[in-house]
């Protein structure tokens, strides 16, 4: 079966039934989606899917075939990190960090679709995603710093 | 001669006619017209007894006042929902004690009218919107309790937004009409043909609990039809009958119906959802036995079972039966996955990658999914629930023990869940197909229902 993945093409041989986020992690060995629950309750596991949050550990590949899948190595890269991944390093917002890339995925998809999104948008939006360590916080900390950055690179790029 | 008198002769009919008119709208207004009841200061909430707020707390939660009453987010009572309706939108308005734009100047007469006549303090007719058809069965004493429960709230001040109804509904004496056709104003009268849990059981439910509201066909006049409880459609979902008709593969009993109206979910029948996940939260601070009372009362409604019934509902039980509630690693270690033949077509794909997990899962309710076998909502007429449950999943439900469900509207497009529904109601259910499912999907898809309200504070 074919995937789109971070604009890439794969070909993969895996039962249609597989978890997305098995295929991620065990086949394409991109590791940032974590395996949480399992029963997607837990938000630890969300990638995107046409720019939209999936939870990858409760849906098959097969929903996916013509698809584009993002994982959080899609957005930046550590030499060129997205605003939200700059934001959450320089905001050091993570604890166990289990659950940051699911929070830093889900969140880059509100930033894609409205940067001036309020707080209150960013906490409801999020609310699907837990984090166990109490690092609420400085996780919203680190969105509304991605929205500074991005606010800044769009006034450089205009400027 | 005939020529010069016929124009008078005319003339004399329109001015009858007129006469007639203006005495039948003069009658009419004043047959319609309602005092209004004298405004009072707003009672200090120490002068109400604790055990009559209590119970007036718990009667409010059997009403599920909080839901209209309550704007998405906003604050608790203080009105401002919009209610949707075949007629135009209406604003609930604030029931805070707020003297300005609240209860707070309402009279305990004038609250009892307000519920028993559909009448507010000012003499105007209140919107059907507001169940009154159902709660002019409240008791006295329950009226009293709901007052001293409401005008010991925080007073939020909140003023009533406009309805937006069209000429001659926005004119409000219209009611009067209404009223004549459709209401019968109470209290209840207890029915001697049965007992006394069955007769507490009808107060609640059709009275305070006004279920009716949502379960009863109504007319092109809003009121409901005498078909009671055959089953309506609110906000997008079906609620389901609550006779003869209810498409339960297990029929219900009092038992089934008290642990899902009280605990939010029942083993044989899954969890209330959409509205009636609302209806379920408020009922959570009632006690046990109000609650087996409407419990006993709806199992009654919806009939005894013959054998035929009885063996296939045993059959649907023992086909999914996968015996206690097993958790943690044993569990996962367990779970065999649903298997399928890629012959089976999409839909069977889909549901055993996307939803056996939990559905066909070693694990039992609440930590589980429901075997479809026993769903409602796949032997539903329509497969509108189904589609909003895939969609939307099941929130988790505040501070009780309930199954949750993630949603897969950003997983699956409207083809794939449209497979999902056709082979869902063919493989869990001899019922024939639904119609236009498609349609459905991209309907209930842009509508983007909120799956249930959140009040910024609590009562």
């Amino acid at each position: 079966m074919k995937l789109n993945v971070n604009s890439q093409r794969h070909e993969v041989d895996v039962d249609p039934r597989t978890p997305l986020l098995y295929v991620l992690r065990g086949d394409l060995k991109l590791n940032a989606a974590k395996f949480g629950c399992g029963l997607g309750q837990c938000g630890a596991c969300t990638v995107l899917v046409d720019g939209e949050p999936v939870l990858s550990c409760v849906t098959p590949i097969a929903l996916f075939a013509d698809k584009e899948i993002t994982t959080l190595e899609g957005i930046g890269t550590l030499e060129q990190p997205a605003p939200i991944q700059r934001a959450f390093i320089e905001t050091q917002a993570a604890q166990c960090g289990y659950c940051i890339a699911g929070m830093m995925v889900r969140a880059h998809a509100l930033l894609q679709k409205n940067p001036r999104a309020s707080d209150s948008d960013i906490r409801a939006w999020l609310e699907p995603n837990l984090c166990r360590c109490g690092t609420h916080m400085r996780i919203l900390r680190a969105i509304h710093r991605a929205q500074a950055i991005m606010r800044t690179a769009q006034a450089g790029d205009a400027g | 001669m005939g020529l010069r008198v016929r124009p008078l002769r005319i003339v004399r009919i329109f001015v009858v006619c007129c006469f007639v008119l203006a005495l039948a709208a003069g009658i009419f207004a004043i047959a319609a017209w309602r005092p209004a009841l004298d405004p009072i200061n707003p009672p200090a909430a120490t002068s109400f007894a604790p055990d009559l707020v209590k119970r007036g707390a718990e009667l409010a939660g059997i009403g599920n006042c909080a839901f209209c009453h309550t704007a998405p987010a906003g604050r608790v009572f203080a009105g401002g929902r919009a209610i949707a309706t075949p007629f135009g939108t209406i604003y609930s308005t604030n029931i805070t004690p707020d003297a300005e734009t609240g209860i707070g100047n309402w009279s305990q007469a004038a609250f009892q009218r307000a519920l028993r006549n559909g009448v507010a303090r000012d003499g105007s007719y209140l919107y059907p919107a507001f169940p009154y058809d159902h709660f002019t069965l409240v008791s006295d004493d329950d009226d009293k309790a709901l007052y001293a429960f409401l005008m010991t709230r925080r007073p939020v001040s909140a003023p009533a937004q406009g309805n937006d109804l069209p000429f001659p509904l926005n004119v409000r004496l219209v009611l009067y009409g209404w009223n004549l056709l459709f209401l019968r104003p109470g209290p209840y009268r207890a029915d001697p043909a049965h007992d006394e849990a069955w007769n507490r059981g009808a107060y609640f439910a059709d009275g305070l609990g006004h279920c009716g509201s949502c379960h009863t066909p109504r007319n092109f006049l809003g009121a409901e039809q005498r078909d009671h409880f055959a089953g309506g459609t609110v906000e997008g979902w079906t609620a389901y009958a609550l006779n003869a008709a209810s498409p339960a593969p297990v029929p219900w009993t009092a038992e089934a119906l008290t642990q899902y109206l009280g605990r939010g979910f029942a083993e044989q029948h899954g969890v209330p959802r959409g509205p009636m996940a609302d209806v379920a939260g408020d009922l959570r601070s009632v006690p046990a036995d109000d609650i087996r009372a409407i419990a006993i009362f709806l199992a009654a409604q919806m009939g005894s079972h013959g054998p035929e019934q009885a063996q296939t509902a045993q059959q649907v039980v023992t086909q999914s039966a996968r015996g206690t509630a097993v958790v943690g690693n044993e569990a996962d270690s367990q779970a065999d996955t649903f298997h399928v033949a890629a012959t089976d077509g999409e839909g069977a794909l889909i549901y055993a990658g996307a939803c056996a997990g939990c559905h066909q899962g070693p694990r039992a309710m609440p930590y589980g999914g429901i075997d479809l076998a026993l769903s409602s909502a796949i032997n539903a007429p329509t497969a509108d629930n189904f589609i909003n449950v895939v969609l939307n999943g099941l929130p988790a439900a505040e501070a009780a023990h309930a199954p949750i469900m993630p949603g897969f509207a950003n997983a699956m497009n409207d083809g794939q869940l449209a497979a999902l529904a056709r082979y869902a109601r063919a493989h869990f259910t001899d019922r024939a197909p639904w119609n236009d499912i498609e349609n459905s999907v991209i309907a209930i898809r842009s509508a983007a229902r909120a799956l249930r309200h959140q009040p910024a504070d609590h009562p």
